[in-house]
């Protein structure tokens, strides 16, 4: 066991500590929830329209990407996709020709595609309720005067159903924080494998995970101090009783 | 990187090229067998972990409704550290971090792991991590639950000289358990998928396995794929029983199907 004073020196900077690389693996964390929770919230807009299409093999093909999303353990999923969709896109851009045959899918770009794609089912399912809470009478109004569909959704639909999503949105994107550790299981350098890396190097096991689950809590807490900001913003227009 | 290894690596991608086809007929006959092997486990995994998860939420969510500081304040860090941070890294927290502890423990100059050398076995671990957070989750989850059980119903049991402890167990437990199901279901769902991260531990459950095949036959499509089908199997079974089980707890709750008539307007 080594002493407190090295363990601290283990948090330096540069080549002997390894708070760079923590500090690294922070942002990639970061970085990918982001990304992958913009592509969630667009695939999850296409799978709540589709839901909501009234159209019968559209709302089957929705349903059954959040059924079977929510059913394989995410896990699972981001080996899958790492692997498959990592060859898919491979042989789709050789095919455009946009790229060599030396080209590899990056590991940010694959931890996007598969969280953006597990995000996207259980967006859709937040989102669908958030359409489905915005009372009728307004889209027939926005019919009544004329809109046209794209207009009606990007003034009357999408406006309303932010606000009643807010509280689904904010949870979805504290559970992608944490599920983006999963893709260091395909070694994508976030901060549980950076984690991993620094205690497998040290034997410093408890000292380094420890670090590792504070600087996760530090993300959970500031991300639900601003859910909150939002939250309270998203119902600035709204009276309470 | 010298030409050997560039030549050695150059091999292994052309083979993970090839692995690239999908054979439905070596997923049915090499893959699917070995993976129906490995279900008893996580069925395993999912019961031991939600029952101790689920004893341990009772007093998690007690102490969190209990007006005390020295009660409550533990509880709310307790539900935030589970609720706040990867099970990822919870369980290697406790799978690395524990193992570091136990290493340095020596009984009679003996090393703990050699004394005790189930401890070495991933399983343990799994259900010790998979076990607190269900804890956690479930505590928050009940907790919500007895502060929405009827006020009255309270009353009620002191009215009828209940001690505190027999108005816990025959009115606020059951109601409070009752109230949070559908939640507890979803969670349970939950938990099944999660038992996959004991993968993670070199425990060959369902996921273990389908890694296992991976690295063996350099093969990846059909052991994910397969391991995928049998998830979504026993999560629909899953989701089956708790319905179920839901209905049964709830029987008197239920709708009375439409007579003619329109009788008893009371239970409705």
């Amino acid at each position: 066991m080594s002493s407190e004073s090295s363990l601290i020196g283990l948090l330096g900077w540069g080549a002997a500590g390894w708070s760079d690389e923590l500090l690294a693996g922070l942002v990639f964390t970061v970085q990918i929830s982001v990304c992958g929770y913009i592509v969630g919230f667009l695939l999850g807009l296409l799978g709540a329209g589709a839901k909501l299409s009234g159209n019968k093999l559209l709302y089957r093909i929705g349903d059954l990407y959040t059924t079977l999303v929510r059913a394989i353990p995410e896990l699972l999923l981001i080996i899958l996709i790492y692997y498959a969709g990592s060859s898919a896109m491979k042989t789709a851009l050789l095919g455009i020709g946009l790229v060599g045959a030396d080209f590899q899918v990056s590991a940010f770009a694959a931890a996007v595609a598969a969280l953006g794609l597990i995000y996207g089912a259980y967006l859709t399912d937040v989102l669908r309720g958030a359409i489905q809470a915005i009372p009728k009478g307004q889209i027939e109004a926005a019919r009544a005067y004329g809109m046209h569909g794209p207009l009606r959704f990007r003034r009357i639909v999408f406006p309303q159903m932010i606000r009643f999503a807010v509280p689904g949105m904010g949870n979805q994107w504290l559970n992608i924080t944490k599920d983006s550790a999963l893709v260091s299981a395909v070694g994508a350098f976030e901060m549980a494998f950076a984690a991993k890396s620094a205690a497998s190097q040290t034997k410093e096991y408890l000292f380094f995970y420890s670090i590792a689950g504070l600087l996760f809590l530090c993300l959970t807490i500031v991300s639900m101090v601003v859910l909150t900001r939002i939250e309270k913003r998203a119902n600035r227009g709204v009276r309470r009783a | 990187m010298t030409v050997d290894q560039c030549t050695a690596l150059s091999d292994v991608l052309l083979q993970m090229e090839q692995a690239a086809r999908f054979s439905p007929c070596y997923l049915a006959v090499h893959v699917m067998p070995l993976l129906i092997a490995a279900i008893p486990l996580s069925i395993l995994l999912t019961v031991v972990s939600g029952v101790i998860g689920n004893l341990l939420a009772v007093p998690v969510a007690l102490a969190r409704v209990n007006p005390n500081p020295l009660l409550w304040m533990p509880s709310y860090v307790f539900i935030l550290l589970m609720r706040g941070t990867p099970l990822l890294v919870q369980l290697y927290l406790i799978y690395y971090g524990l193992g570091q502890v136990f290493g340095d423990i020596r009984i009679g100059g003996e090393p703990l792991m050699r004394v005790l050398p189930f401890l070495r076995d991933g399983i343990w671990y799994a259900i010790f991590a998979l076990s607190i957070n269900t804890a956690g989750y479930t505590g928050e989850i009940l907790r919500g639950a007895i502060l929405a059980v009827p006020h009255g119903e309270i009353e009620a049991g002191r009215a009828f000289g209940m001690s505190r402890w027999l108005i816990f167990r025959r009115v606020t437990l059951p109601r409070a358990i009752r109230i949070c199901l559908p939640a507890m279901s979803t969670e349970t769902v939950l938990l099944l998928k999660a038992t996959s991260l004991a993968s993670l531990v070199t425990v060959y459950e369902v996921l273990g396995t389908g890694r296992y095949i991976m690295q063996q036959d350099l093969r990846y499509y059909e052991p994910l794929v397969g391991g995928a089908i049998i998830y979504v199997l026993l999560v629909f079974v899953l989701t089956r029983i708790l319905n179920w089980f839901e209905r049964t707890l709830n029987k008197d709750r239920e709708q009375p199907v439409a007579t003619a008539g329109g009788m008893n307007p009371a239970k409705a």
